[in-house]
């Protein structure tokens, strides 16, 4: 094929017709044989229906996958959603919502047993109540700094350094998490155990969410820690993307009015930009959620409800990834899928939702470019 | 009331281009002039220096005197003052889509920390008289987004937004240009009766538009100022042989 194009070519190069001329001398043979050619190729229909099924395939594989996780999901707590029904995400058997908050505001009542495999009685309780309290303790502390960073790096950062730092910012996020943890249990813990734990301790103590000064440094409040420094780059470089879409005619707008930098900033940025922000909010909360390694590694993994926020704790990834390997019990492997249904379901849903959002302002809404 | 402007030995640079070179001009107060010339002459530059917009391009850079009545822009004060007092109405309407029509009007005086809502009201409803879209919009000021309106009545809420900070100059930079023929005329007849009680300067690349609003016309070409003089003399009379052969449609 090739050989045939590189010799028309030649033909036109060589027989082309001289500048001047024009095309008026009538017979244009070089013209005639690339147009055989062309016509020679036939539509190739046939090709570009497979190709085209061949596609549809590959996308298809992306719902098949998730179906078939679903499946095995919904399939594999079968056993525990007979038993137990919708008291699985409540209290356990013989407790009352009285009692739980008891044991939940007084260090010192004793702490119902929410999950014992040995008696087959199993509640979600205490692992929804530690997935939500360090996610939120995460988003509490990454999403001030993540704007703050993103509005650095795109109104104030000078030229040179923006791409530097907004690098390192997104390499944060490629970090495997199984290095957040081994960091956070060698440099983190051991701080927050010697010096940050007490100072809340004795500042806040008062309000009982610092009271329990626990010797290990583990605990909801260092895995909120560090998924906080594990969010901060997808809140930060998502945040950035969606205040770089706001067009610059909305920054001269605020400007022209007479605007400070950081009024232009809030008025003709943040402003525009904050469904968007609301999206790397969520997505950065997705994450989290989720997040396994890092957490097991700091959180304690005590299977109880505390109100101070020092205590060792358990979120459902957690649970799932410390007991998943020695539960032999059918009746406790259906109750750890149940609690991987339940983070499946709870994590794709916020994912979705955030993704709507970004995509909304990034995207979407034609209008906002005016 | 409109002050008038002193422009002394004006340059301005994007990068190593030299996009204005040595412009002295008059802006007569309570006037409308007009700036024409081919695209790239350097008139909308020139009008950004006028609210220090300009070097909010971290390349630019700019020399020489600008006097908006008897303040020096450049050496008395800080761009932030200068542009509470220079209004400006940009190419594209550039509402802001997240707020109503009525914070839209008063988010000059909102932002500088204005909150006497009987004066607001006061102040949103001649804005938007001044700007004939009153009529248009009363009845959903706090319901209806700045960006749900078209792009004329957009483009005359940037006007009374605009307007709202009372200030001395309005500068224009192509405002019908996006526009379509309904809404330009509606914004012309706007410039006539604002002048009055402005000092407007308007870039145009329209010559007609130029020669129904404004008094003065400036004739920009290359960075430089050709020609400046009376609306009615560059039109029918023009001094300069370039001014001549642009305004026949030779160029630009």
């Amino acid at each position: 094929m090739t050989e045939i194009r590189i010799s028309q070519t030649q033909v036109l190069s060589e027989a082309g017709n001289p500048p001047g001329q024009g095309p008026a001398n009538g017979a244009q043979p070089e013209a005639s044989a690339i147009r055989t050619f062309l016509l020679s190729r036939g539509n190739s229909a046939g090709a570009d229906r497979v190709f085209q099924w061949l596609m549809v395939l590959c996308a298809l594989t992306i719902f098949g996958i998730v179906a078939l996780i679903a499946m095995q999901l919904v399939y594999g707590s079968q056993l525990s959603w007979h038993k137990f029904g919708f008291s699985f995400f409540a209290w356990p058997a013989g407790f009352t919502f009285a009692s739980i908050f008891k044991a939940v505001l007084d260090p010192n009542a004793a702490q119902p047993n929410y999950w014992d495999p040995v008696n087959g009685h199993f509640s979600a309780l205490p692992f929804i109540y530690g997935t939500l309290v360090s996610s939120f303790l995460a988003l509490l502390m990454a999403v001030p700094l993540a704007i703050g960073v993103a509005v650095f790096l795109t109104e104030m950062c000078p030229g040179a350094l923006r791409a530097p730092l907004a690098f390192i910012t997104e390499l944060l996020a490629a970090i495997p998490s199984v290095i957040y943890g081994l960091w956070a249990v060698f440099v983190l813990v051991p701080l927050m155990r010697e010096q940050v734990n007490p100072f809340l301790n004795k500042t806040l103590g008062w309000t009982g969410f610092f009271s329990d000064d626990n010797p290990t440094g583990l605990g909801f409040f260092s895995a909120g820690v560090i998924l906080a420094i594990m969010i901060l780059p997808i809140i930060s470089s998502l945040t950035r993307e969606v205040m770089l879409a706001v067009p610059h005619s909305q920054r001269e707008a605020v400007l022209a009015l007479g605007a400070t930098r950081w009024e232009m900033i809030r008025v003709g940025v943040l402003r525009n930009a904050r469904i968007g922000i609301v999206g790397a909010i969520i997505l950065g909360l997705g994450r989290a959620l989720g997040e396994t390694m890092a957490v097991t590694m700091v959180i304690g993994n005590s299977i109880e409800i505390h109100r101070s926020l020092l205590s060792n704790g358990n979120t459902m990834a957690s649970v799932i990834a410390n007991q998943f390997s020695e539960a032999s019990d059918n009746m406790h492997l259906s109750a750890l899928v149940e609690l991987g249904l339940a983070l499946f379901v709870v994590t794709i849903v916020v994912n979705a939702l955030a993704q709507l959002l970004v995509w909304a302002v990034t995207r979407g809404a034609p209008a906002r470019a005016s | 009331m409109g002050v008038g402007i002193e422009v002394t030995n004006l340059n301005a640079w994007y990068g190593t281009n030299h996009t204005l070179q040595d412009i002295n001009l008059n802006i007569p107060a309570n006037h409308a002039t007009a700036l024409i010339g081919p695209s790239g002459c350097g008139k909308s530059t020139f009008v950004r220096c006028l609210n220090r917009m300009h070097e909010t391009n971290p390349i630019a850079r700019v020399t020489g005197t600008v006097r908006i009545g008897d303040l020096d822009i450049y050496n008395d004060c800080k761009p932030v003052e200068i542009r509470r007092r220079v209004g400006m109405v940009f190419q594209r309407p550039n509402p802001f889509p997240t707020m109503s029509i009525y914070d839209n009007v008063a988010a000059g005086l909102k932002l500088n920390g204005y909150s006497n809502h009987h004066v607001l009201d006061e102040i949103v409803e001649r804005s938007l008289k001044n700007s004939a879209l009153w009529d248009e919009v009363k009845d959903d000021l706090k319901k209806k987004s700045g960006a749900s309106l078209s792009g004329g009545q957009q483009q005359r809420l940037c006007i009374a937004r605009a307007l709202a900070v009372d200030p001395e100059v309005l500068l224009m930079d192509e405002p019908a240009s996006a526009l379509d023929p309904v809404s330009t005329s509606k914004i012309e007849d706007l410039i006539f009766q604002l002048k009055s009680q402005y000092t407007i300067v308007i870039v145009t690349h329209n010559m007609q538009q130029a020669a129904r609003v404004a008094e003065k016309t400036g004739f920009f070409l290359n960075g430089r100022m050709v020609e400046f003089d009376s609306t009615h003399k560059i039109f029918t009379n023009p001094s300069d042989k370039r001014t001549e052969d642009y305004i026949t449609g030779r160029f630009g």
